[in-house]
């Protein structure tokens, strides 16, 4: 079926899924990616990863793929939506058409507003043009302080460490990723960096930057009056959902760009998918949620895609995320938000575990480290009705492959 | 460089010059190959980049490491003495003429 023009604002993975999924589901019409930051898409994990202290291959298709499917990529930003005229304005003046538009505009990092914060050297990370100025001074820097113990901060840490650079990782909160992974999950990384000779302070907070006179950071000042040696400080403390468009536009903004569960905004001509979106989630008992994963990114775009196409999809897939920090490759399932017991199965000494999260003894979220297994049946269980127990998780010998295998798709 | 030959479930054939160091799965990835997922981005933690390497195949491979053997236990299609994760197979120029076939599913 066709529907006209379809325009979507954001180059990042969901705006540049959502054309691929187009394209897959059929869809023939005139196809537009507004792309601000001037490039053409890119996968955004391992900037924080391979891509510090290595190679990697970011653009997710070679240049030529845009115009072999018809996708007309614009590198420009968006300025405004006319909900009237179905158009959306850019910052070069053009206008585009539109019968149905979809917000792929994604997340910004939140800024520290301390005194200091703007010194030389004090960084955010979301960009593939952060990432390169990341990387040129982390060639040359002898101190690197992270403020914030969540993913980010935590892989370029580890990244870091493998250039030999010495990092202090400053987390406010008790633990690291505390609202992200369980306790022991947490401990386990905590104690890798810890081996690897990365220094991480909880509860504690920063207060002020100090530079020297050409406007370049020296130090970190804490809440208990420490200062901290840095030359390079990355500021991990999470990001914000860019919901500037759709606000502009009228349409509802609460954490997120209120989407239904086809991921639709109030107007029905206007979708909003990825990290700037948030929906109800079957995963949650139908509360609102907004995910900041590739996963998300991908399987809204999917969704997004059939509906644009007239096949009416609700939003259904099991929610997955992965982080890799030295050699471990922690994987998430499910949700684990009001998560009320644990169990851990598997070789934790050996550092290849899962944790089980259960609330009210049924079965959430499953975390595991150096257990690819267990995350991809995990998935597969979490997308039925989950009949494990926390009993027979914790059974001696307990493992989830030698259980009847949980349908696939 | 090596040419690398992607046969669909459905029977459709792409030859690709794939760059040494880069993975069966970029490959095909890179290409919009369907058939591939490889959603975790090559991290050898989905199991979605699986492939059947061709019965007749001569090319040396590259070895299987405990992560692999793992997952290939639990991809969506079935696992047979044949079965590879695409994203663990690094391309080296000895690979030229590699045939793969995708499984019917990946998840
Ligand atoms: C360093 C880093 C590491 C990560 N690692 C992982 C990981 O290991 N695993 C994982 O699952 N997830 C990871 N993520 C998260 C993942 O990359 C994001 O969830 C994903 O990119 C979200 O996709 P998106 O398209 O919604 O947003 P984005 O990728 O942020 O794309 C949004 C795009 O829209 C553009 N835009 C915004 N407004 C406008 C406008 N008005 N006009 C034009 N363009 C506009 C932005 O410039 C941006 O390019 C990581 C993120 C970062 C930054
Ligand atoms: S791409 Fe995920 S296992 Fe190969």
């Amino acid at each position: 079926m066709d529907v006209g023009d379809v325009v979507v604002v954001g180059g990042g993975q969901a705006g540049f899924q959502v054309c691929v999924s187009l394209r897959d589901n059929g869809f023939t019409g005139k196809l537009t990616l507004v792309c601000g930051e001037r490039v053409p898409p890119y996968q955004r994990p391992p900037l924080s990863k391979s891509f510090l202290y290595g190679d990697a291959d970011l653009p997710f298709r070679p240049d030529d793929f845009y115009p072999q499917h018809r996708i007309d990529v614009v590198e420009r930003s968006a300025t405004g939506i006319d909900r009237i005229e179905h158009k959306v304005h850019l910052d070069d003046g053009r206008q585009l058409p539109y019968h149905r538009l979809v917000l792929a505009t994604g997340a910004y990092p939140r800024l520290l507003n301390l005194p200091g914060s703007r010194l030389r050297g004090v960084t955010a990370l979301r960009t593939l043009a952060d990432a390169e100025i990341l990387k040129g001074q982390l060639e040359t820097s002898r101190r690197l302080v992270v403020i914030g113990g969540g993913f980010i901060g935590l892989e370029v840490a580890a990244a870091a460490r493998k250039l030999d650079v010495p990092v202090t990782v400053i987390e406010s909160l008790s633990r690291t990723m505390a609202r992200a992974v369980s306790i022991q999950m947490s401990t386990h990384l905590t104690q890798e960096h810890g081996r690897q000779g990365t220094t991480v302070l909880v509860g504690r907070s920063v207060t002020a930057f100090d530079g020297d006179a050409s406007g370049r950071v020296t130090k970190v000042v804490l809440d208990d009056g420490s200062r901290l040696e840095a030359d390079l400080v990355v500021v991990g403390v999470g990001v914000a959902p860019d919901t500037e468009l759709a606000a502009g536009a009228g349409l509802k903004v609460d954490n997120g760009v209120v989407v239904d569960e086809y991921l639709r905004t109030e107007d029905e001509t206007i979708y909003a998918i990825g990290d700037c979106a948030s929906y109800p989630s079957a995963h949650s008992g139908g509360q609102r949620v907004r995910l900041e994963s590739v996963q998300n990114a991908v399987d809204h775009a999917h969704c997004a895609a059939a509906n644009i196409c007239g096949k009416p999809t609700r939003y259904t897939a099991v929610p997955w995320f992965w982080s890799d920090q030295y050699g471990i490759k922690l994987q998430i399932a499910g949700i684990s938000t009001g998560c009320d017991q644990t169990v851990v199965a598997g070789d934790p000494e050996a550092g290849k575990f899962s944790v089980f999260c259960f609330r009210q003894g049924k079965l959430i979220a499953v975390e595991s480290a150096n257990k690819p297994a267990d995350h991809v049946l995990a998935r597969r269980l979490l997308a039925g009705d989950p009949d494990l127990t926390p009993q027979e998780v914790a059974t001696p010998g307990f493992d989830l492959k030698a259980r009847p295998k949980p349908p696939v798709g | 460089m090596a040419k690398i030959t992607y046969k669909s479930f459905d029977g459709t054939t792409t030859i690709v010059d794939v760059p040494a160091g880069r993975s069966v799965m970029r490959g095909a990835v890179a290409n919009g190959i369907a058939g591939i997922l490889a959603e975790c981005g090559g991290g050898a933690t989905c199991g979605t980049c699986h492939v059947y390497i061709d019965e007749d195949n001569t090319v040396p491979l590259p070895p299987m490491l405990d992560l692999e053997d793992e997952l290939l236990e639990v991809t969506a299609s079935e696992r047979k003495d044949n079965s590879r994760l695409g994203c663990q197979m690094p391309v080296s120029e000895d690979m030229d003429g590699l045939v793969v076939h995708m499984p019917e599913r990946q998840l």
